[in-house]
Parts: structure tokens; C-alpha cells; sequence
């Protein structure tokens, strides 16, 4: 294979965010587009994602955002005809569609080379007997195990291997539906729910390597066999949590080097075997206590790990890979960090790295935090160091869990080492790192830790070391040496502060006085060997800045950490392009950020990359490394990260550009905003702010239920409900209380209306509007989770002219410079406001895909002080194009056991998908395809509706029996179509009512879809609740569709009967009106 | 902690830190190394004799010290520089600390430098010499680099003569294999994985001192002869050189590790000089001129042999390239079994990929005869 006889390249993207999925693979898929291009070859990209850079323009020359299936694929293929597939950058959904590509016979029928890995690589990597018997071959150890098709061949292989073992299912992403069986019960169990997870129905069994050291090798091999590792990597957590669980070190720690050479040794000799050209993962099981060790998992393929270990190293590993596909070799591709050197090199680091995964307990606690084989967390955020302590600790601030540090502890550890402690430690959760402090502030030794953890003495001796400083800080007077040790272990100003009871801004002053600042030292592949040019930096306490101040005028574009459910990947598209455009404005461009997986922590996405923590030290810090007076800072972009330092920043002398700190405390007042409205004439749901339950239940009383509670403070709609009556305010204010200790609760009329989005730009005088968005679902269900619309399909004349009005003056008086959002509910023909959030939102990505407006570009000239008018552009709304573009929300519930998935106004969705096309109902087939959330083609559904919606689900029931549906029901439901005049197929008990119950039928494969609408405050104890929570849960484990919302169910029945007339499949440009010159990926005009 | 001791370069730099090696003022060249594992083998390699060594990896002493890891019988490096020193290690094979093991040898060791900073300033400035003063307090810093620059320079050391062994040393090699042929190693200052290498591949070795002539050589009757790596400059070892040269009329298959790849380069008429801050660490891309091939590679040197000194009438052509800076890595003749690297396929510390070449020699001594 060479690069001579590649031309066109077809590279298929990851699709949406998922928990084990996630923005790693937009960064690999750019790199790899930005890779091609310099090769000279023309990349075709599909991706279904609109919040990616790499769907933008310019990234690749053609893209196509279309769902990810075999037929759509096909058709872009027959369409651009390309030679090579590239399918190992879009992660286990790219390398899935690759084998299904092939098996449909599309590959050989176009002539369609795969490129990289060879698809019986895939094969042998994917397939659990393939890959034991290939490394037999190879004299490679692997854990005893077999593979079984069944139950009953599972049962027989039990006698095999003892208790305890793995269950992994085959062609999962991040490990769904597998799991550790202790018991024979737990053993059938888990591997039911793996045979049905598996798209073949297969799983692997095998002997459990709890405790045992889990190691990683990224590995890369070229067409002329020269193979390199880029790094190694270690887990704290040992064997037993998914790597994408596991807090990860990089390099490894307690190997000595003949350990570190014989696992890189075997990860050649495997990534050799497996004929792999380009980048492979290897992880390893290594006993702790002799050099005995088995290869557990090979990914052929870019990784979550391989974006972590390129962040680690400076190595781009995406890049390469993608080179390597089309015919590169390693020495032939320039090692772009040092600029003298080649690929073909291994990264020596100076400095030592800390991953720590993001989990959603935060916004889902009642959800098992059990940590096992399968990945449940949705991000993960990165920290470097000079030594563990210090890396570990700067993790810790970047989760961002409420300003959570390492000090934290659960009032549940309260008093003397207990139980519930030693279970947390014991039994891998979220929270096992805290636990482990809190055993050793009480005296807990170390090695008594490791023995019930499994966690290498070492990392926990590392943490005793912290619990030392800790009582070193309560204990001794401050003196510019303890500050400087505590320092250089990674201790904030105010975990400093609270020990050694001082203000945090009484150390930073204290720091300043004794000339204890960070440094920022570069990350640059060769440990210092080599000149680097890289502008990557980590800080830490130690002689030497290499970060030294540049001259003339620079922006801080504050990213926005981890992705979390409410605050994903779009955040980093913002982040990016915001730091494009400084560049294009001959801005000098810095950016703060601690995620790893993100294109906006690529090193050369802006002028200068500083990796850190997203808190106000960190970011003061760089200020005043940068300069204070020549750096100014951009928070509109970074989400509610960025956002919630804006006031600190600002406080601290630093100068916000953008808008001001008084429009986004005026819009996050409740009650400053209601008198702005007010003031402006706009109205609003009525409602207040109360802290005791009388007040809201008087509130509550005055304008009538149902109402809309929720705290005061609000990320993602956490803590959001809607209800429906005394008994349930009653009960939500008593629960919340907890939930926000003094911050009031809100109590809003709940108007049943169609919700409407806008997003703006505005520069304080004119307001841009790009468009308009309509939600499918009505008001209540959380505008993340909700189908959306551009354009608006169903608003009268006034009702636009009123949202346009609106939307004008609120901008103009809230004097917002740059990016806005505005949500609307439209009730009984009338416009009220919601919300408004001046800063970037998650449809910023979405509208400017499909409006073909820059708009954080513009946003960001606006932040330099470009009027829009000087842009030119001006007040109102943008020509509606004449597209449907249709954003639909997708869900990882399968992974997160113990969520209920019903569409509320918390939001749960982990990623979006985009359907684009001339028609709303093709856009609405293609965004309902891309998001799985299509109604099946014929069989059966199960029917379970609420009384409260009986009335408007008969016409959509009536809809389903002329479809050709078989319809299942619960009892009340069966008799509202038996009222139609329609036979059920068969009603429904409830659980505990004898059987077939409603969960029988979905695990018996009876139903296809689900259809179940939930009333009233939902907690597990009520009967009726807890019946729909196991159908909701079932139907999700099961990976059929289930609708909770009748709304999204109405939009499935309309796409079906639509299917007939299909959808056209073409390039992005193609659907647009008017082509605005590429922006995103064009750094030409610099 | 009060940072009492201190490593001082002959330009002026001190850099402070904390003792945490033997109690004892040390002296030599400063030189870093970039493995990021591997500290005893690199502390106990003879090669490292009158330098000190910079590890560039921040954590140094998190496994402990074993047995297994012991490239000779004693730490041959002047002194060693840190960041972080963990006298905790966790490893199911170590049996020490690292520090303990550093005092009992007497070797000095500082932490809580910033090496980077210092790596940074080897880079800019290459290697120095340089003093480590345990308890540097109260000495005036002109007093300080004064000594450093009374530090001989390792040009004019004989440092292969301390390292290598007294006499004549057959190793028993089991299983003792009959068919097994007979190598000869001349120990310039010997890593023992080279020794262990060759030994797993069933051979008879006999080390000899590096004092030992061709004649001497010979009389051994052996199958082949490995020269072997060393401290110090290359272009004091005319001895040795002079030995090579007869060597190389005799045949007998040769392969030469980095002092020994240096001397063969020499004995061809080629010359040798100094890198500006040599090659430590075990991440070094090599490349096969003839295949184009590239190999990671575990690397210790300070010298390398000029590439335009070996003249092609000798039959002799640069094999072997390193791709960061272009310079000689590697021997070999166009139709004797006669071949060097400049790097060291025994790894310790560092990637086994290299290992082959032993492979390659054993296969030129089973062909010899």
C-alpha cells in the first residue's frame, strides 16, 4: 500500500456523544482530515453529530452529516466514489460499520480498500475466540475462558473456571451489559443481560484478575513493520474497573523496567500479529506479586486511551495513524512538536499525568455508583505534574464536582473508620478515592488499604502523604517553605486556607509576597532532549518558566472541562472556534482547559495551550503569567464553567470581554430577572422564589398547579420537576432543602405550551438572530432532551414577530455582547420567556451548521469590539433556509443501572444527533434513525399510558393498529383500546401481579417498543411509578424504543408515514441556500 | 526541608536541592538520561563511570532496588540528580530503597532539583563538568565553582581500567549446551545483560580484561569475539584499538557494543568525537541504511564515530543511522561477519527490540566454521 494510489478517502465519524464514546473522536477524526489534506488526498467525512469541528467547513472537503447506517454509507460511497475507507477513527461505531460495510458486500461492490487495519484484524481483535487463538499462536498469555452463545453453554463452562468471573459481551461499546459474577446467580444474570447487549450474541467468560495491576500500551506500527509504543499507562483502580473508570497514570509507576519492557515487548509483538497499520490499544493484566501477566483487550483502532496518551505525550497519534492508513511511514512523517525529528520515536516524559473519569452521579444518585466492567462515566478531565501528588490533586479540582477537593468526605464516614467507609473502598464507586483519605486521617495503615482495595501501596502511600500536609497545615504556622511543600503536592489556596484557616485570597496573597508562584513548563515529547516549539503547557511549583509572556494583545478562551451530561462536546466546539477567531482578528489566542478528549486541547488549536484546572487559582495564575493587563479573558463560550468564573475573574482585576458580569448575574437572579422583564413589558410564567414549604404551597395555590419547581441555581436542569399537586410540592421542597441548603426554591406556573429556542448575537445594539427552533416535545421535558426544529414549523406570524421583539429587546437591555440564548414556551397562542443564558448554548453548533452563520466568530469579533454592523450583519432574523434540519437528543441509560429514563426537565441525554433534509418529515426519518429512536417496522408494542394523557393518545394508538401494530397493554390502557373498537394481543399484569407481566413481555422479545407516559413527582416507592420505572429500565437494557413523552412518539408515527417517499442523502453544503466562506478549519488568512 | 546541598557546574549554574545518597561530596561530567525506568541499571552501568547523571523522569525510586537489575557488581556513576526521591518502593521484587543502596556505594545522590530546567541547560550548553556538595551551606558560591572547574575532564580519565575485569572469567552457562559455540567477550567496562543475552542462546563465554591482546584473544579459540561497551573517551583506548585491528585479520566473526562499536571504527582509520551532550535514554529512532527500517533503541554515550572517517575501501559502511541527529549508529562490512552498534541491543534499561543482533552474530559464528 502507498500514498501514490489513495485519492479519495472515505472517514466515518463516531456519531453522538455516548458513555464510552465521547469528544475523543471528533479531536482524532480533525486530526486525521487535517492529516489527509497535507497527504494531498480528499477526505469524505460522515459523521451524524452536528457539535463536532470535524462536520465543519474546512475540516474535511466533503462532509456529510447523516445518520450511520450501511444503506446512507452506501449511497455517499456510490455517490463520491472513494478508493480507501478509513475506519478506525470513528471508534467502535466506525469499526462496526466497516464489518457490516463488508459483510453487505458495499466494500467489494465499489472497490473500497479499508485502510490501516485489515478486516480480519477487526475480526481477531473483536472476536473473543479469534483473539484467544491468535495470541496462543503467537505464545501471548490470555486469562482462561471461553466463549458461549447461550445460557446453557455458559452453565457448562462454569465448571470450567471458578467463581469469580468476567462477562464481557462481543461488539459492545465501553463494555455495555457486562459485568463480575461472584455468585451463580449474579453469573446467569449477567450473562443474560450480555448475550442480549451483544449484537452476536455472544460473550466472553473468563477467570477474574481482580487486584491485579491493569496496564495500557498505545501502540503504532507503519507498512514497513517499524513499530513504536507512544506510552504506557497505569491504573489505580486495579483489574475489575473499566479503564474508562479508572483513574489512569501516565507513565507507569510501580514497574520496574524489565516489567515496563516485557508488557511493551508483548504489545509489539501483538500489534505485529494483528497487522495493524496505524495506532492500536493494548491493555495488560500484571500480577502484583510475581512477572506472570495475560493480555486482557486489543481496540485496532484510535481511542478513548490513545487521545488520553496523545494529550499525555504531545504525540498525535490520530494524525499518524491517519498518515500511516494511506501508505506514510513513521520516519517519513515530521514530528510536528519538535519540528527537527520524525514520528518514528518514542515519547520520554518529564512530568507525570492523572486522569480522572467524570461520572453523572451528581445529576443521578439514586443510579448504581458501583464501578465495574462497564463504563458509566460520560468525560474525563487530565491534570500534569512534577510528581503524582500534585497531578492527582489538580484532577481532583478539574472535575468540577462543587468545588469537591481531595478534603471532601460523605457525611455517611462521619466519626470512627466504619462500615460504609470500608464498602466504598472495598467495592470500586465514584467516590472510593475520598474514602481512602478519609481512612487514612484516621489512622488507617496504608497496607490495610491495599489489601481490601487491591490498590498498589504506592498510589495509596502517595495519599498518605497528602494526609501528612494536611496535618501539617492544621498543625504549624504557615511559613513560605511548608507553603511551597504544600504547593508543590498540588494543595489549592484554599484547601491550604480552610487547614490552615486563612482566607484563599489571604494565601494567594501570602503566595505573592513570599514570590511563590507556579511555573509552566512544556509538554514536548522528549523529555527536554530536544528543542520543542510546542505551546503546551502545565504549571507547577518549581525554578524555571518556559511559559514567558509574549507581547501585544492576547484572549483567554476558558474552556469547559469535563463532558457531563448538560455540558457536552458542543462547549468545545465553541471554545475552538472562539480561539480561531482571535487568530483570524490577529488576536494572540491562549486557552484553558483540562479534557483531554477535546480538539480544543489539541496543541495546535491555539496560539498557546494551557492545561489546568478550570478554577479561579488556576486561571488567575495563567492571567498573571500572560499578563494581566495585555490578556483579556472570553467566559461566554466555556459553558457554565466558564460562566461561573466570571465574577471571580472580574474581581480579580481581570478584564472580561464579551458580556459583563452584571447581564449574566441579572439573567441568574430570579428576582432581578423577573422585575427586567417586567420592566421590558415581556411576559412570563408567573411564579416566585420561596425557601419554606408554606410559601410555595400559597404560591403554588395563587397560580395553579401543575407547577415547575426546581433550586434556584440551575446546570442542566438538575433537580427540576414538575408537579401536580400539594401532597407532591409538599414533598419536593422537603426533599430539595437538602439539595440547596439557603439558595431558594423556584416555583413557576407550568405552561403545557410548545417550547421555542432562540439563539442571538448581539452587540449591545443590534441583534442578529440566525433562527429559530421549535421542540417536538412540549414545554417540561429539558430543552437538551427535547427534538428540535430549524425552522420553527408551527408558529403563526405574530408569534415569530413576537419571539424576534422579544428577543431584540432583551438583548439590547441586557446589554449582551455576543452569544444568547432564549427559551420560549408558546401557551394558548401566547409568547412567554423562560430563560435566558447570555452565553453560548448547546445549539450554537447545530444553528451555525445549518445556517451557514459563523456565530461564535462573530461572537468573538463582537467580544474585540467588531460591531455587528462592521460584520455586516444586522438586527433581526436571519432568511430561513430552506432546509428542515431536526437535532434529536441520544441517551447512554443502558450503561447507568438504576436511572429511570422517563423525558422530564432534568436533562439525561449524553450526545445529540442532527437529521438535515428538504422536508420536515425526511429531516425528522433521518433524525430519529441517527438517534435509534425510530419506531420499529412492524411487530409489537407495549402500551402503558398515564390517565392524564389517555385522552390524546387515541388518536396516535388508532394510528399504530392502521400501521399494522400488535398492541400489548396494561389494563387501564388495554381498555381505552378496547374502546377503539381494537383487540389487544394480550393485557399486561403489573409486577408482582403473577405473569406474563409488563416486564416478562419485553424480556421475552415480545414488544419491539414501549410506550410509557409517567404523571406526577416520581419516586420508586409509589406503586404505579415503580412498575413503569422496570418497564422504562427494561426496555433500555433490551435496546428497544421506548417513548415517554407521547410528543416524541407522534413524531416516530409521522416519520413512518412518511418512509415511503425516503430521503436524500448529500453533502452538507448541498442543503444550504447561501455558502458562507469556509471558517472553521481555514487558518489560511493568518 | 532546607536545601543544604548543591550541584554546581563549571559555567557558574548551581542548582540546590537534598541529599539523599551517600553523605559525601561527588565530582564528574553532568549528563541526563530520558528512560523513565530503569534507574539501577543505569546507576550500575560501567559506562556511566565519572558521570553524573541527570534522570529527567521526575519519580525516581518508586519500585526499589533488586537483584535482577544489576548491570555490574557496584554503581559506577559519580552522582545522581532528581526531582523526587521515594524511599518507600512497592514492587513485589525489590528489596530495597534506592538510597540506601546509593550510601552503601558511597555515591552521592541530590533531590528536589529542577531538572528539567537543568536538562534544558546541558541542552543549550552540553555536557559540564561539575562538584555535588552534600552540605553546600555556608560556602560561598565562587568557592563552589571554583571546584567545579578543578573537575578533571573524562577525556583524561582511565576509566575502562577500573571497570573492566582483573582476569580471565568463564562463565558457566546453563544448560551447558555442547553444540554451544565459544564466544569471547573483551570487557571494556560489560553491561552483564549482554552476557546474559548470549548466555540464553546457549554459548560458552569467556570474558577477558580489556588489557588483553589479540594473541591472548585467539588462543581461546573462539568462535566469535564481542567487544564490549565502557566508559570514558574512546580515542584513550589505542591499546585496544591496536587489538581490534588484529583481530579483524583474523576472521573471526566481531560484533562491537557502542565503546566497542567505537573502537572497531577506529581500528578501520576512522576517527571519533564528541556529541554536544551525548545519547541517554531509551527511546533513540535507528535506522537500517539498506532497509530503511527504524528501531528503538536503549542508548549511553558520549563519543560517536565520525561518519565521514570510515573510508569504503576498507569494505566497512555505515549500517545504521540515528534519524534525531543523523550520526553513526552502526557498522558492518559487506561480506565479513564482522558488524557494530553504536547503540545497545541488551536494552537495560530500555526496549529489547534489538535483540536479534545476537541472533545475527551467533548465526556468524555458527558459520564461521
Amino acid at each position: 500500500m502507498n500514498a501514490g494510489n489513495v485519492r479519495k478517502v472515505l472517514v466515518i465519524g463516531s456519531g453522538p456523544i455516548v458513555i464510552g464514546q465521547a469528544a475523543e473522536f471528533d479531536y482524532a477524526g480533525t486530526q486525521a482530515c487535517k492529516a489527509l489534506r497535507e497527504e494531498g488526498i480528499t477526505s469524505v467525512l460522515v459523521n451524524s453529530n452536528p457539535a463536532t469541528i470535524m462536520t465543519d467547513p474546512g475540516v474535511a472537503d466533503v462532509v456529510y452529516v447523516e445518520p450511520l447506517t450501511v444503506e446512507v454509507i452506501e449511497r455517499i460511497i456510490a455517490r463520491e466514489r472513494p478508493d480507501g475507507l478509513l475506519p478506525t477513527l470513528g471508534g467502535q461505531t466506525g469499526l462496526n460499520l466497516a464489518v457490516e460495510l463488508s459483510d453487505a458486500g458495499v466494500l467489494d461492490r465499489h472497490n473500497v480498500r479499508l485502510l490501516g487495519t485489515p478486516l480480519e484484524t477487526i475480526r481477531n481483535a473483536e472476536d473473543r475466540d479469534l483473539f484467544k487463538r491468535l495470541l496462543q499462536s503467537i505464545d501471548e498469555p490470555v486469562p482462561p475462558s471461553g466463549t458461549v452463545q447461550s445460557l446453557a453453554e455458559a452453565q457448562t463452562l462454569r465448571q470450567e473456571i471458578p467463581l469469580p468471573l468476567v462477562i464481557r459481551p462481543a461488539f459492545t461499546l465501553g463494555g455495555t451489559g457486562g459485568g463480575i459474577a461472584r455468585t451463580e446467580e449474579e453469573y446467569v444474570r449477567i450473562v443474560e443481560r450480555g448475550l442480549q447487549a451483544s449484537p452476536i450474541h455472544q460473550v466472553l467468560i473468563e477467570r477474574s484478575l481482580e487486584g491485579w495491576k491493569e496496564i495500557e500500551y498505545e501502540v503504532m506500527r507503519d507498512s514497513a513493520d517499524t513499530c513504536i509504543t507512544v506510552c504506557n499507562m497505569e491504573n489505580f483502580d486495579p483489574m475489575g474497573v473499566h479503564t474508562g473508570d479508572s483513574i489512569v497514570v501516565a507513565p507507569s509507576q510501580t514497574l520496574s523496567d524489565k516489567e515496563y519492557q516485557m508488557l511493551r515487548s508483548a504489545a509489539l509483538k501483538i500489534i505485529r500479529a494483528l497487522r495493524i497499520e496505524g495506532g492500536c490499544n493494548i491493555q495488560l493484566a500484571l500480577d502484583p506479586n510475581s512477572s506472570n501477566y495475560y493480555v486482557i483487550e486489543v481496540n485496532p483502532r484510535v481511542s478513548r486511551s490513545s487521545a488520553l496518551a496523545s494529550k499525555a505525550t504531545g504525540y498525535p497519534i490520530a494524525r499518524v495513524a491517519a498518515k500511516i492508513a494511506v501508505g506514510r511511514r513513521l520516519d517519513e512523517i515530521a514530528n510536528a512538536v519538535t519540528k527537527k525529528t520524525s514520528a518514528a520515536f518514542e515519547p520520554a516524559l518529564d512530568y507525570c499525568v492523572v486522569k480522572i473519569p467524570r461520572w453523572p452521579f451528581d445529576k443521578f444518585p439514586s443510579g448504581d455508583h458501583t464501578l465495574g466492567t462497564q463504563m458509566k462515566a460520560t468525560g474525563e478531565v487530565m491534570a500534569i505534574d512534577r510528581n503524582f501528588e500534585a497531578a492527582l490533586q489538580k484532577a481532583v479540582r478539574s472535575l468540577e464536582i462543587g468545588g469537591r477537593s481531595l478534603a471532601w468526605e460523605s457525611p455517611a464516614w462521619r466519626g470512627p473508620v466504619n462500615d460504609r467507609l470500608w464498602d466504598q473502598i472495598e467495592r470500586a464507586t465514584d467516590v472510593r478515592l475520598w474514602a481512602i483519605m478519609a481512612a487514612l486521617r484516621r489512622d488507617v495503615e496504608p497496607v490495610e488499604i491495599c489489601r481490601r482495595s487491591g490498590i498498589d501501596p504506592w498510589f495509596v502511600r502517595r495519599l498518605q502523604r497528602l494526609v501528612y500536609m494536611e496535618r501539617r497545615l492544621l498543625a504549624e504556622s504557615l511559613t513560605p517553605e511548608l507553603l511551597r511543600e504544600a504547593k508543590r503536592l498540588g494543595f489549592s489556596d484554599v484547601q491550604v486556607g480552610t487547614l490552615a484557616d486563612r482566607l484563599p485570597e489571604q494565601v494567594r496573597e501570602a503566595r505573592d509576597q513570599w514570590n511563590l508562584r507556579p511555573v509552566y513548563k512544556m509538554v514536548d515529547t522528549c523529555a527536554a532532549e530536544f528543542e520543542a516549539a510546542t505551546p503546551y503547557f502545565y504549571s507547577t511549583y518549581e525554578e524555571e518558566n518556559e511559559a514567558l509572556p509574549d507581547t501585544g494583545a492576547a484572549a483567554l478562551v476558558i474552556g469547559s472541562g469535563p463532558i457531563r451530561i448538560g455540558q457536552g462536546i458542543e462547549f468545545d466546539y465553541c471554545s475552538v472556534h472562539s480561539a480561531w477567531a482571535l487568530q483570524q482578528a490577529g488576536v494572540q489566542s491562549l486557552m484553558v482547559n483540562s479534557n483531554p478528549e477535546t480538539v480544543s486541547t489539541d496543541f495546535d488549536t491555539s496560539d498557546r495551550l494551557y492545561f489546568e484546572p478550570l478554577d479561579e487559582e488556576s486561571v488567575r495564575d495563567v492571567l498573571e503569567n500572560e499578563g494581566l493587563s495585555r490578556t483579556s479573558v472570553i467566559t461566554q463560550f466555556g459553558g457554565q464553567t466558564a460562566i461561573n468564573l466570571a465574577e471571580p475573574l472580574a474581581h480579580a482585576g481581570a478584564t472580561l470581554i464579551g458580556s459583563d458580569v452584571e447581564a449574566i448575574d441579572l439573567a441568574e437572579d430570579r428576582r432581578r430577572f423577573e422585575d427586567f422583564l417586567a420592566h421590558l413589558g415581556i411576559p412570563q410564567p408567573p411564579g416566585g422564589a420561596v425557601t419554606k414549604v408554606e410559601d410555595a404551597l400559597v404560591i403554588a395555590e395563587n397560580i395553579g398547579y401543575p407547577v415547575l419547581v426546581r433550586p434556584s441555581y440551575v446546570l442542566g436542569g438538575r433537580a427540576m420537576e414538575i408537579v401536580y399537586n400539594a401532597d407532591e410540592l409538599v414533598r419536593y421542597v422537603t426533599a430539595a432543602s437538602d439539595v440547596s441548603q439557603k439558595k431558594p426554591i423556584l416555583v413557576d406556573k407550568y405552561l403545557e405550551g410548545r417550547e421555542v429556542e432562540v439563539d442571538a448575537i448581539c452587540d449591545g445594539d443590534d441583534v442578529l438572530i440566525p433562527g429559530i427552533m421549535e421542540h417536538i416535545e412540549r414545554a417540561g421535558v429539558h430543552s437538551g432532551d427535547s427534538i428540535a426544529v430549524y425552522p420553527a414549523q408551527n408558529l403563526s406570524p405574530e408569534q415569530e414577530a413576537a419571539l424576534i421583539d422579544y428577543t431584540v429587546r432583551i438583548g439590547r437591555a441586557l446589554q449582551v455582547k455576543g452569544l444568547m440564548n432564549v427559551q420560549y414556551v408558546v401557551f394558548q397562542g401566547q409568547v412567554y420567556v423562560l430563560e435566558v443564558n447570555p452565553r453560548a448554548s448547546r445549539t450554537v453548533p447545530f444553528l451555525s451548521k445549518v445556517t451557514a452563520i459563523p456565530m461564535v466568530r462573530i461572537a468573538t469579533w463582537i467580544a474585540l469590539g467588531r460591531s455587528l454592523q462592521a460584520q455586516g450583519y444586522h438586527t433581526g432574523l436571519w432568511p430561513k433556509q430552506s432546509l428542515v434540519a431536526i437535532k434529536a437528543p441520544v441517551f447512554s441509560m443502558a450503561k447507568l443501572v438504576g436511572v429511570d429514563t422517563y423525558l422530564g426537565p432534568e436533562m439525561k441525554s449524553t450526545g445529540e444527533v442532527m437529521g438535515i433534509d428538504r422536508t420536515y418529515l425526511a429531516a425528522l426519518t433521518k433524525a430519529l434513525l441517527a438517534s435509534r429512536a425510530s419506531l420499529p417496522k412492524d411487530g409489537n408494542l407495549l402500551l402503558s399510558i398515564a390517565d392524564r394523557d389517555k385522552p390524546e393518545a387515541l388518536p396516535l394508538i388508532r394510528r399504530l393498529t392502521e400501521l399494522g401494530f400488535g398492541l400489548y397493554a396494561t389494563a387501564g390502557t388495554a381498555r381505552l383500546i378496547e374502546g377503539l373498537g381494537v383487540s389487544v394481543l394480550g393485557v399486561a399484569r403489573k409486577l408482582r401481579e403473577g405473569h406474563p407481566n409488563v416486564v416478562d413481555l419485553i424480556e421475552q422479545g415480545r414488544v419491539q417498543g414501549v410506550v410509557n407516559t409517567v404523571t406526577g413527582i416520581r419516586t420508586p416507592t409509589q406503586d404505579g411509578y415503580a412498575d413503569g420505572f422496570d418497564i422504562r429500565r427494561t426496555a433500555t437494557e433490551r435496546g428497544i424504543a421506548c417513548y415517554t413523552s407521547l410528543d416524541t412518539l407522534r413524531a416516530a408515527i409521522e416519520a413512518i408515514d412518511d418512509s415511503e417517499r425516503g430521503y436524500s442523502v448529500v453533502p452538507l453544503v448541498e442543503y444550504l441556500d447561501s455558502v458562507e466562506p469556509a471558517t472553521a478549519g481555514d487558518r489560511s488568512s493568518r | 526541608m532546607t536545601s543544604r546541598a548543591a550541584l554546581v557546574l563549571e559555567d557558574g549554574s548551581i542548582f540546590r536541592g537534598e541529599s539523599f545518597g551517600a553523605p559525601i561530596d561527588g565530582e564528574g561530567e553532568v549528563v541526563f538520561n530520558t528512560c523513565m525506568t530503569g534507574y539501577q541499571e543505569i546507576a550500575t552501568d560501567p559506562s556511566y563511570g565519572g558521570q553524573i547523571v541527570t534522570l529527567t523522569y521526575p519519580l525516581i525510586g518508586n519500585y526499589g532496588i533488586a537483584h535482577a537489575h544489576e548491570e555490574s557488581r557496584r554503581p559506577w556513576i559519580a552522582g545522581l540528580i532528581v526531582r523526587e526521591y521515594y524511599a518507600d518502593p512497592s514492587n513485589w521484587n525489590s528489596h530495597g530503597a534506592l538510597g540506601p543502596f546509593l550510601q552503601r556505594h558511597g555515591i552521592p545522590a541530590f533531590q528536589g532539583i529542577d531538572t528539567r530546567a537543568l536538562t534544558r541547560h546541558l541542552r543549550a550548553r552540553g555536557t559540564l563538568r561539575a562538584v555535588m556538595v552534600s552540605d553546600a551551606v555556608g560556602i560561598p558560591d565562587a568557592e563552589l565553582v571554583a571546584r567545579a572547574r578543578r573537575v578533571t575532564p573524562l577525556s583524561e580519565k582511565d576509566l575502562v581500567a577500573q571497570a573492566t575485569i582483573v582476569k580471565t572469567v568463564e562463565w558457566q552457562v546453563e544448560p551447558a549446551s555442547a553444540a554451544g559455540k565459544h564466544v569471547v567477550v573483551v570487557d571494556c567496562g560489560i553491561k552483564e545483560n549482554i552476557l546474559r543475552s548470549l548466555a540464553r542462546r546457549g554459548v560458552r563465554i569467556t570474558e577477558v580484561p580489556f588489557t588483553a591482546s589479540a594473541a591472548d584473544v585467539l588462543a581461546l579459540r573462539p568462535d566469535g569475539i564481542v567487544v564490549s561497551n565502557g566508559p570514558g573517551d574512546p580515542a584513550r583506548l589505542t591499546d585496544c584499538v591496536a587489538t581490534m585491528s588484529a583481530l579483524l585479520t583474523s576472521r573471526v566473526p566481531i560484533m562491537g557494543i557502542c565503546l566497542g562499536h567505537q573502537i572497531l571504527g577506529q581500528a578501520l582509520g576512522g576517527t571519533t568525537s564528541r556529541l554536544p551532550f551525548g545519547h541517554h535514554g531509551g527511546n533513540h529512532p535507528v535506522q537500517d541504511t539498506r532497509t530503511g527500517r527504524v528501531h528503538i533503541t536503549s542508548q549511553n554515550h558520549e563519543f560517536q564515530v565520525d561518519p565521514d572517517s570510515i573510508d569504503p575501501k576498507t569494505g566497512f559502511y555505515v549500517s545504521q543511522i540515528n534519524l534525531n541527529d543523523r550520526s553513526v549508529e552502526g557498522l558492518a562490512h559487506e561480506s565479513w561477519p564482522v558488524f557494530s552498534v553504536q547503540y545497545h541491543p541488551e536494552g537495560a534499561p530500555g526496549p529489547q527490540d534489538n535483540q536479534n543482533l545476537f541472533d545475527r552474530f551467533i548465526s556468524h559464528c555458527e558459520k564461521a566454521q
